[in-house]
């Protein structure tokens, strides 16, 4: 009894233990959504066992985008690794090289300066807005308001223009390095990101009004897909998908990284654990963004962008011509990499979608002997099935925009 | 380290003869497969790391025996701390309890680790590939494969350009 004739695909037999008996005496339906269906956020495979309209079992299948991704950063020095980074969550380049970069440091024990501290959180805070905005695009799409996926997309060309600004590319920046930043900050970045700052309060509120009230929009998802701060934390959810059932959990405020523990934001934490609370508080988020990117920018400190350790941080171009030492590091850099002593690190960091974290082991080499990424789409992504039992086929998608998954984050 | 942290992993030392070790201020424990059940409980129920954040592996193919690592991450979120517990699994025998009795969500976690690096867990409730396909032949996380599988080759002759493939049976 093949559900597919494909040799690859998943037969009835592998999953018995999955589905409920019904299904194996036809009474309930197997359904198969993906991996090529819009509102899968990517090629996400989801086997539905239903019983008329509802959902019964939810079967995540997934692994359709993985690159092996680190398999091969495994062959790579430091250095090379970081521009893999920013394809494993295409939506949060900025927050994958700064979880990498904070890894290398602390496994290398390097110190960031201040300034380039500062930078990094404000490219990071506008990321998060970039990424809120293009969960806040679909989720909306999915649910059929076609205007306000053209608005995000709009406000996130803005955000997308600043990074290109700084770093010379829209989508794969690279631009946070171990060490600090690859070039400091240009003399109109102020200036974009302050009109950023000052015309997206009046976006949001925008957004709000086309949603938040909206009686369409509130019958799809209030109530939908509820479940307990207790339930999702067992099941290991992170981010605002875990702050929408009311757990103040946010790994800026426990435990801050790149200097977050002097700016002053809130932690919006929702009510009911369902589909709108996990609206309401991504909403919240990038207003929280606003306020952190402002703060960080009303006293970015001045100084060296990126650290002066020559042993890992690369020299400036102008010294290339005139001193010996530092053609030597710059050689040796860009060749055989820098060498991190032996051992273990675990970095997290607050992705868009949760708790991001890298764990890189070194064998003393100029290579990372081991790097695995624990990503918050994989975490969240698990408890799916929990998630749409007994709901509406209908509300699968709005269910699965919900937790805001990113398909290369999960198959990296 | 936190007081929190400091007594249990006093506790799981003496209780289990774990050998600890810290590396830039993170610590973890290495326990016997078969203990880890049972120290993963403890932990979860009497010093509330309540959260399993991540398991992996590492192959040390060639340089240390028992060949792979098998690393669990816990927090406690009350306290605010992060435990790792180590533990060995041999070549021959590649193979340990699973933990998904305890945490719930190390079944894809233990899934991952069974596709990519070929550790079995036993009282897993649904051990299959999950990022590979399922007629895959081997485990790609482990260090006696190459990270470049193939070389580019110019020619339709298929048979030729399979042969190349060193480890890819079609």
């Amino acid at each position: 009894m093949a559900i597919h004739s494909n040799v690859t695909s998943v037969t009835l037999d592998e999953i018995k233990h999955l589905v409920s008996d019904r299904a194996l005496s036809g009474e309930t339906m197997l359904l198969n959504m993906g991996p090529q269906h819009p509102s899968t956020h990517g090629v996400l495979r989801l086997l539905l066992e239903l019983d008329g309209e509802t959902i019964i079992n939810c079967i995540p299948d997934v692994g359709f985008l993985h690159t092996g991704i680190e398999k091969s950063m495994e062959g790579k020095t430091y250095q090379q690794v970081e521009v893999m980074t920013d394809r494993i969550d295409y939506l949060n380049t900025v927050g994958n090289n700064l979880a990498y970069c904070l890894a290398v440091e602390k496994l290398v024990d390097l110190d960031v300066p201040l300034r380039a501290q500062a930078i990094r959180v404000i490219l990071a805070e506008l990321q998060r807005i970039a990424s809120h905005l293009i969960w806040l695009a679909t989720q909306a799409l999915d649910l059929a308001a076609q205007s306000v996926f053209l608005y995000c997309f709009r406000e996130r060309e803005q955000i997308l223009d600043i990074f290109e600004l700084v770093s010379g590319q829209r989508m794969m920046t690279t631009y946070i390095r171990p060490g600090g930043v690859w070039r400091d900050l240009p003399e109109e970045f102020e200036s974009a990101v302050r009109d950023f700052l000052k015309s997206f309060p009046k976006r949001i509120t925008m957004y709000e009004k086309l949603l938040t009230k909206n009686p369409l929009f509130i019958d799809r998802t209030k109530g939908i897909a509820a479940i307990s701060g207790e339930e999702a934390t067992r099941w290991g959810m992170t981010g605002p998908s875990l702050r929408g059932s009311g757990v103040d959990y946010d790994l800026r405020k426990v435990s801050p990284y790149s200097g977050y523990e002097q700016y002053d934001f809130d932690v919006p934490l929702g009510e009911n654990g369902d589909v709108f609370s996990r609206y309401v508080i991504r909403v919240q988020e990038m207003r929280e963004s606003l306020r952190i990117i402002e703060q960080a920018l009303d006293k970015l400190p001045g100084g060296p962008f990126r650290s002066e350790n020559r042993k890992f941080v690369p020299p400036p171009r102008s010294e290339l011509g005139t001193s010996m030492e530092a053609l030597i590091h710059h050689f040796k850099l860009w060749t055989e990499g820098f060498e991190a002593p032996a051992g273990a690190v675990y970095v997290p960091v607050s992705s868009p979608r949760g708790e991001l974290g890298v764990y890189l082991e070194s064998d003393g080499s100029p290579k990372p002997y081991r790097v695995h990424w624990r990503t918050p789409s994989y975490a969240n992504l698990q408890a799916m099935p929990i998630l749409s039992k007994g709901h509406f086929v209908a509300d699968l998608v709005a269910i699965i925009g919900s937790i805001d998954i990113v398909l290369g984050d999960i198959d990296r | 380290m936190n007081q929190h942290l400091e007594k249990a992993v006093k506790n799981i030392q003496k209780e289990y003869q774990a050998e600890s070790r810290s590396f830039r201020d993170q610590i973890s424990l290495s326990l016997d497969p078969d203990q880890i059940v049972e120290a993963c409980r403890t932990l979860r129920d009497d010093f509330g790391f309540g959260i399993l954040v991540d398991e992996t592996a590492v192959d040390y193919w060639g340089r240390k025996e028992p060949r792979f690592e098998i690393i669990y991450q816990l927090h406690c979120r009350e306290q605010n701390s992060r435990l790792f517990l180590r533990t060995a699994v041999s070549e021959e025998q590649p193979r340990l309890p699973s933990i998904t009795a305890v945490y719930p969500n190390a079944n894809w976690y233990e899934r991952e680790i069974w596709d990519l690096f070929g550790i079995q867990f036993e009282g897993h409730p649904d051990l299959r590939r999950l990022l590979l396909p399922k007629d895959w032949e081997g485990h790609p996380l482990r260090k006696d494969q190459p990270i470049k599988v193939e070389e580019t080759s110019f020619s339709f002759n298929y048979k030729d350009i399979d042969s190349r493939k060193p480890r890819v049976k079609r």
